[in-house]
This record gives structure tokens, sequence and C-alpha cells, in this order.
């Protein structure tokens, strides 16, 4: 028996909404980090299950794009973190607004 | 001489203008003048050709030479027609000959006038564009071509009469001219869509033969349009009541003065009443009004001259005034003795106000005739030349003024206009009043003592930047260079002689100027020659002369033998010569009655109420309402990364919605 595609599809949307949810919501910027994360990834899952449903091999490529930039970025991104942890001291959002106005 | 070659004559002075303009700043002295006067010399040399084309045995009496751009006319637009279009008769050969020749005598001696100012370059670059616009207007065969002359004159006028820019009185006098101007044009204007009206087109050719064929035609429009162009005149050629502009005029240099405001400029209203004479000879009632404006000027201006102490506007009154008669001549008919008068008053009062300009030169900027007198020995060319110019002016015979103003006085005489009679006694009266107070100028400023403080002056000069003659050799009084004194001279010979172009019959001349101008002025009129023998002739030339000659002789008691008693006679009557003094008040009365209001009405309802109330406050609006929305729609700007991904997502939310209700709701 398969999974019919739609399970896969609303785990994705609730994957997504937690990600959308938890980015606008947490100040702790590792949070937000890893919330963009989920998003990259709740998309992948549907990129994968559609990718099997019609047995095409595209879908599949992609989410391996999508890792590979998702790594790229994490890289980034942390040494990004830990410069500004580094000279600032902190990991909230709503301080590091020196650039503000 | 080809007809396309009528156009090199006001194009080399054009050429003139442009490079002395462009580059003049960065040329040495010499190669300006260069530039300036060698254009001038040939256009001058060009007219001597034409002359001689016209002159000779079966030559046309007129020659016409339309241009194209690239094929074009200059305007052509839904039935309305306009050429780039010259034509050349006597009228325009005696016009031509006049600004030419007088215009190049008076660059030559612009050299050494301005010698020592500085802007030289910018004087003789606007001097060539005057005499650009100068021979455009009297060449062009069309009215509106005319316009771009008589436009292009007042504005060389308005830069020349400005030139000393730093000093206030003269850019307002320059102002006030281009102003009154203006005042004039706007009949000038109104004339021509008249014309355009009725006729269809600005010809002169068109219109003038039109008219002639339509005998029937008499007064009705045609007075308007003569009216109108009649208010055009009235402004260019300085009579009452637009004559304001021309005294202060004086504030441009003295070779402008002689140039512009007296030998040609001025000119221009009386050569464009000639030129449309067949319009003004259907309207007698027109005409009228021309006689009388010109006597009413000649006689005013005249009594205002007798009183001023300033040599330059003493002469420029006396422009106003000889401009008067020539309008009288025009108003009378007599168009022929206008342009005489034209011609000999352009030598003798260029003449004069180059002598002049000479002894203001000499006395290092002086121009109040109390400071001058007893300058007969020590500046003899400036002295000798300029007694011609007096004599000419005053009429005395055989001088070239006797003859054209005797010729306008007969012409009043036998007019038939009902006034003729007192618009002849006006004129006498004014040439009494000319002779006194030409002679008094003469005795005033050669005669008597010196009272000229050569020391004082000197240092005077220095710091006053008076219209030109800085005492550059500090030598005092001297007379002047060859360059300036070489006009004098020829200018004084034309003095003597350019009367005797128009020696009437009973004297034994031919009055040839007459038969030249003939085919010119019989075009279109019905001439009614009075015969009137040639004793009254005579004796009103006797009468007129004796006139002068009274003239002379209160003249010299009043500032020669006695000089005392001009004074003794104005502490007198007070009043009187208060009045006269202060110009009638006439500057004061258009101050009062038209200025102020005219400002307070700007200031006030125009200013305050349209300019400030409704135009700005229109675009206070707008700026104020754009702000308002723009703080509104700022606030969405936060700079909170976290509520733009918000919106984001609400938009994302939004746009998922209607790609799936959307649908069912209204796609289909």
């Amino acid at each position: 028996m398969t999974v019919p595609i739609s399970y896969y599809l609303v785990l994705a949307a609730v994957l997504f909404s937690i990600g959308v949810a938890s980015f606008l919501i947490k100040r702790n910027i590792i949070t937000i980090f890893m919330s963009i994360e989920l998003m990259l990834n709740a998309v992948n899952l549907t990129f994968v299950a559609f990718a099997h449903m019609w047995h095409q091999i595209t879908g599949q490529i992609f989410v391996f794009f999508v890792m590979v930039v998702a790594a790229a970025e994490a890289a980034v991104g942390l040494a990004i973190i830990i410069a500004i942890f580094r000279t600032r001291r902190t990991l909230n959002v709503d301080q590091v607004n020196l650039l503000k106005n | 001489m080809p007809a396309s070659y009528l156009w090199l004559i006001p194009l080399l002075p054009f050429a003139g203008f442009l490079i002395n303009g462009t580059l003049g700043r960065r040329l040495p002295r010499p190669l300006v003048s260069a530039v300036a006067l060698v254009p001038t010399f040939l256009s001058a040399c060009l007219w001597i050709w034409l002359w001689f084309t016209m002159r000779a045995p079966g030559a046309p009496e007129s020659i016409q030479s339309v241009a194209t751009l690239f094929g074009n006319s200059w305007i052509s637009v839904s039935g309305f027609h306009a050429d780039f279009a010259f034509t050349v008769d006597h009228l325009t050969l005696i016009m031509l000959g006049v600004v030419t020749c007088v215009g190049f005598l008076i660059h030559l001696y612009s050299v050494g006038y301005m010698a020592h100012e500085e802007g030289y370059w910018r004087f003789f670059a606007y001097l060539n564009l005057f005499m650009f616009f100068m021979l455009v207007l009297v060449l062009s065969a069309n009215f509106l071509l005319l316009f771009v002359g008589w436009e292009g004159v007042g504005l060389a006028s308005y830069l020349l009469i400005g030139f000393y820019f730093k000093k206030d009185s003269a850019a307002n006098a320059g102002k006030k001219a281009f102003i009154v101007n203006r005042i004039g044009d706007f009949g000038f204007l109104l004339a021509m869509f008249l014309l355009i009206a009725h006729f269809g087109t600005l010809d002169f050719a068109t219109i003038f033969s039109s008219v002639s064929q339509h005998p029937e035609w008499q007064g009705g429009f045609l007075t308007a349009i003569a009216l109108l162009l009649v208010v055009g005149a009235t402004g260019k050629s300085a009579q009452i009541p637009l004559y304001v502009w021309l005294p202060d005029a004086m504030e441009g240099p003295t070779p402008v003065s002689a140039l512009i405001h007296a030998a040609t400029m001025v000119t221009a209203g009386i050569y464009m009443v000639s030129r449309a004479h067949v319009i003004f000879d259907r309207s007698p009632y027109a005409l009228g009004v021309v006689a009388i404006i010109g006597a009413a000027t000649a006689i005013f201006a005249a009594c205002i001259g007798m009183v001023q102490h300033d040599i330059k506007r003493v002469l420029a009154y006396s422009t106003v005034s000889q401009l008067g008669y020539m309008f009288l001549a025009c108003g009378v008919g007599a168009y022929t003795a206008g342009i005489f008068h034209l011609l000999t008053h352009a030598f003798f009062k260029a003449l004069l106000f180059l002598a002049a300009g000479s002894v203001i030169h000499a006395l290092s900027g002086e121009q109040d005739m109390r400071n001058m007198g007893g300058l007969r020995k020590r500046i003899p060319v400036t002295f000798w030349t300029m007694t011609m110019g007096v004599f000419a002016i005053a009429g005395i015979p055989p001088l070239a003024g006797f003859f054209s103003k005797d010729e306008i006085l007969f012409r009043a005489f036998v007019s038939p206009n009902p006034i003729g009679k007192l618009l002849w006694l006006v004129g006498v009266v004014t040439a009494g009043m000319t002779s006194f107070y030409m002679f008094r100028l003469w005795f005033k400023t050669f005669f008597g003592e010196m009272r000229f403080d050569e020391h004082h002056a000197a240092q005077h000069a220095h710091d006053a930047g008076h219209d030109s003659g800085q005492a550059h050799d500090g030598h005092g009084v001297h007379e002047s260079p060859l360059v300036m004194t070489l006009p004098l001279m020829i200018l004084a010979l034309l003095s003597i002689v350019g009367g005797w172009v128009g020696v009437p019959e009973f004297l034994g001349g031919h009055n040839e100027i007459g038969a030249f101008l003939d085919p010119v002025f019989s075009v279109g009129t019905v001439q009614t020659t009075a015969v009137v023998s040639h004793g009254t002739e005579f004796g009103l030339a006797a009468f007129s002369v004796l006139i002068a000659l009274i003239g002379l002789f209160i003249a010299y008691v009043l500032y020669y033998k006695r000089p005392g008693t001009a004074a003794a006679f104005a502490q007198r009557f007070p009043a009187l010569y208060r009045l006269v003094d202060n110009k009638f008040y006439v500057d004061e009365i258009y101050q009062g009655v038209i200025v102020t209001p005219l400002l307070v009405i700007s200031r006030l309802i125009l200013g305050g109420l349209i300019d400030g109330g409704i135009v700005n406050g229109s675009g206070f609006a707008a700026g104020a309402s754009a702000r308002g929305l723009g703080s509104l729609a700022r606030r969405i700007q936060s700079g909170n990364i976290r509520s733009y991904a918000g919106w984001l997502a609400l938009g994302a939310a939004a746009v998922i919605a209607v790609m799936i209700f959307g649908h069912s709701l209204w796609l289909h």
C-alpha cells in the first residue's frame, strides 16, 4: 500500500508553517536560521514526493541543489553569526540594529 | 548688381556682430575695430553699387529678392504666407544710404571715442547688430520682416543705452526705452493683425496695389490700421505721447545717440508711415492725427529744449522736435518733404551729436553747458564743424536744414488740411525756438569765458566713470584725434550740401529729390498740387529765415552780449521756468497715472492674490498632500525584518488563497 501524496503535502505544509511561524516569532538568530532550514526541507519533501509520484528524477535533482545551497548558506551564515556574537555578545536580532535609521 | 546681393548688405554687419560678439573679448582692439568697420564699409560700398544700378538708364523702379531656406519660404500656414523678401525702391535707396554711410562714419568716430572704454568689443558688436536690424527694417518687402527689424533695432537700442550697465540711471533708461517702445509695438502688432484680417497678407506690394484698385475704400478699417500704425510710429520715433524714452536714452555713449537716437532708428516711424502712405492717403482723419501729433511734439519738445543744461539733452529734445517736423510733413501728405528732412536731419543731427561727443571728450566727460564756454579756440575743428551743424538745423540758407524744413512748412501752408495754416504757424514758431536753443548751445559752449575747471575735472573724471573721455592724457582740454574729426568734417560737408538735392524751383533748383521719390509716393494717390505762385513761396521762405535769425539774435543777446539776462528772466517767472525746466512734469505724471497704479495692481492683485494665493497656493497644496501621503506610507518601511517577512508571508498566503479559491469565486 502506498501512502497517498496528500499526506506528504500536508506534512510539508505543516513543517513549512512551523518554519514561517518560528521565523516570525523567534528572536534568537540561530533559531531563525534553523527555521529557514526547516522551510527549505519542507519544500524538499514536496519535491521528493512529487518526483516519486510522477517517476521523474528532476525533482530529486532539485533537492540535491537545494541541499548544496543550504549547506553553503549554513557555512556562511554560521560564520556571520559567530562573528556577530563575538563583537556584540548577543544573538538577539532586535539588538543587532546598528544600521537601522 | 544682382538682386540676391541685397542680402549681403545686412548680413555683412551681422557677421561682424557674430565674430565680435563671440570672440571679441579675446581679440586685440585694432582687430575688433577692423571686424566691425570693414563689413559696414562693404555695406556702404554695396549701396553705392546698388545706387548706380538703380540709376542706370532703363533700370526698374524696384528690385525684389526672395530668399528661401532649403526650398521653404519663411512662414506658410493655412492661407497666410510670408517670405524673407527684400525690396529696393527709391525710398529704400535713400534710407539705405543714410544707414550705411552715416552708420559707417559713426563707426569710424567710435573707434576714437570708445578707445579707452571697457567693453570695447561689446560696443562694436552691438553697433553691428543694430546695423543688421536697421538694414533689414528698411529693406524688407513686407510688414512682418519690417517688424523683425523694428524689434531688433529696439533690442540694440536697449543694449546700447544700457551700455554702462553698472550705472543705475543707464540701466533704467534702457528699460524705459524698451518698455515705452513695447507700447508702440502693441499698436503695430494690432495693425498687422488687421492687415492680415483684411488682406490675408502682409506683403507691401500686394496690400498697396489692392488698396489702389479699390478707390471706394475710404476711412473705415483703413483709418483703424493707419491709427494703429501711428501708435507704433510714435513709440519708435519718439512722438507725443511716447517720446519720454528718447531724452533718457542719452545715457548711452554719444556715438549711439548719434547713430540710433538721432540719425537712423528714430526715423523708422517716419519711414514706416511713408512706406504705408497708400493706406494713410485714404484716411484724412489719420493723416490729421499724424500732423497734429507732429506739430505738437515739435513745439513741445522745442520748449523743453530751450532750458536744458545738459548738452546732449538739448540735442535729444531737438531730435524729438525735428522728428515732429517729419511727422507733420507726413501728416500733410508731403512724404517727400518728410523723407528729405529725414535725410538732412540725419546729416546735421549726427554731426551735432558727434561734435557734442567731441566736446564732452575734450572736457573729460563734462556734459553740463554751465561748465563749458570759451572752447572756440581750444577745439577749433569741433567748433567749426559744429557751427555748420548749428546753422544747418537752425535753417539758415543755403545749408541743408533750410531747404528741407522750408519744404515742410510750405507744404503745411498749402495743404488742404483745414488747420494747415495753424500747423504752419506752429512750425514757424518751432523753427524760431529751434534756432534759439541751438545758438544758445553754441554760445554757451564755445563763446564767453571758460568756466571749465581743468584740474578738478581731471581728478573727477578718474573716479566718475562718466560717459567716455576719461582724461586719458592728462592734458585737460584737447582736440579729438583725426579718427573722430574726420567723420565730423565729412558730416559737416554733407550738412552744407545735403539740402541741395531739394532746391525748390523758385530758387532756381529742380527739386531732384522730389522727382527721385515720385515713383514711390505717386502710387495710389490722386495728387492735388496746389497752385501757389513762386512769390508766395519765396515770401514764406524769407519769413522762416527771418524767424530763425530772430532766434539767433535773442540767443546772442541772452547768452553772449548780456549773459545774466536769461537767469534774470527765469527769476522773473519762477513758476513758468520751473514748469519747463521739469519738462512739464510729464515723467512725473506718467509715473503717477500709469506706472504707479500698474505697479500697485501688479503687486497686490496679480502678485499677491493670483500669484501668491492661487498659483503658489495650489503648488503648496500639492506639495503638502504628497508629504502627507508619504508620511503614511513611510510607516510600512519600518526597517524591522520580521515585519517584512510577516508581510511577505501574508502576501504569499493571499496569493495561495487566490490560486485555490479564486477559481470557484470569480475566475469562472
